[in-house]
């Protein structure tokens, strides 16, 4: 019967009659190794549709949830470790690794995950970490640029963002344009696309804590990633969701940090402010 | 991931008695032997066969493994112990690879 209503809240949503009832995400506290508490209910920015916005791990089972609180268990942290080799291994025609310039990690990179995607007004656009990461790798240690995906770029973009573990995600609209690509981002955010005729809006906004068939639909917040997807057994970038989300749709997907997708970053990014960095989170 | 590394997490000290909770983990891609690469070549087995894990010589927990299990085996049990000690933790891979690691406890 429960399965029902649901499925018909679902529908009627779908045609635009709008939510029916919400199946709320659960009250629990989220705290890593009972050391680093981590904000996953925080009261949205204003111009937000919530007034509050929750982390995905809200919407998660109980099994996934335990595994995210103890690092040990966390199979992300797995490739934090070999984050740290690359950060501390040199490369390219220079000969430099990450730590010759910007020295311990933990402490030149904390909090600077939670910051992004920063504008970078040499490029004229937002950069998150794995374009800041390529830039620094062709400009300074004159090595190829991560190709999108590659396990080495994932390994330490998760290391970097895992060093803001705890810190609550806040992005600066005011740097240069960014204001522009958040307009931008939210234009693509309510916009319906694919022969499913669906915007990120109509899950995550309209619909979230519902049932979309077996997966409980979250706010669609980025501070998780990038996350360790069980379902992949491996950790999944943010625009790898992004363009799986929007081939869900039967669309046609946007590459991995165009024009569009980085400005759907900076929007959702923003979406998702006050929550805490949970890098790497585990999910479904 | 490209290094095969052991870990242990176990509580430094118990009670006499006590009955504690031995968390391991193992970075191993457990390679089935039943995917094919591109050029449909089978990729050969290579996963971890079998765990064990000792007490002061004296065996605590061991078991097989099979090419079922994902990459990154996780295992978790319990001990009672009485004295203290050091635990042994031994990964066999299938290419002979035997991968260690040890912990010590104090019993009180």
């Amino acid at each position: 019967m429960r399965k029902a209503i649901v499925f018909g809240a679902a529908a009627l949503a779908i045609v635009g009659a709008g939510a029916a009832s919400f199946a709320e995400p659960v009250n629990d506290e989220l705290v890593i190794d009972g050391e680093t508490k981590i904000i996953t209910r925080a009261k949205a920015p204003e111009g937000s549709p919530f007034e509050e916005v929750t982390s995905g791990w809200l919407y998660r089972t109980k099994e996934t949830r335990a595994l995210e609180a103890d690092s040990f268990e966390n199979p992300g942290m797995l490739y934090v470790e070999r984050g740290e080799e690359i950060w501390n291994m040199a490369a390219g025609a220079a000969g430099k690794s990450c730590a010759e310039c910007h020295g311990d990690a933990s402490e030149s990179m904390k909090g600077v995950g939670a910051h992004y995607p920063k504008w970078n007004a040499e490029a004229g656009k937002p950069f998150n970490l794995e374009l800041q990461i390529n830039a620094c790798r062709e400009a300074n240690m004159k090595a190829e640029p991560y190709k999108f995906d590659a396990p080495d770029q994932k390994a330490l973009v998760t290391y970097i963002k895992n060093q803001s573990l705890g810190t609550p995600v806040a992005i600066d609209l005011d740097a240069g344009e960014m204001r522009a690509w958040w307009e931008k981002g939210k234009e693509a955010y309510y916009t319906r696309m694919g022969q499913l005729n669906l915007s990120c809006a109509s899950c995550h906004e309209q619909n979230n804590g519902k049932y979309i068939r077996a997966d409980h639909l979250s706010q669609g917040n980025t501070n998780g990633f990038p996350t360790y997807r069980l379902k992949q057994a491996n950790m999944v970038s943010l625009h790898n969701r992004f363009r799986g989300c929007i081939r869900d749709t039967r669309a046609a997907q946007p590459k991995a940090f165009s024009d569009v997708l980085m400005a759907l970053e900076v929007y959702v990014a923003w979406r998702g402010t006050g929550l805490s960095v949970e890098t790497p989170a585990v999910r479904q | 991931m490209a290094k095969v590394k052991p870990r242990v997490k176990l509580q430094k000290k118990a009670d006499k008695g006590e009955v504690i909770t031995i968390k391991t983990l193992i970075s191993h891609p457990m390679e089935s032997g039943q995917r094919k690469d591109k050029s449909g070549n089978v990729i050969p087995r290579k996963i971890i066969n079998s765990f064990k894990c000792e007490f002061n010589g004296k065996p605590v927990f061991s078991c097989d493994m099979d090419p079922a299990i994902s990459a990154n085996p996780y295992l978790e049990f319990m001990a009672k112990v009485e004295e203290s000690g050091t635990f042994a933790f031994t990964w066999v891979d299938d290419d002979g690879s035997v991968y260690t690691t040890e912990e010590k406890i104090t019993v009180e």
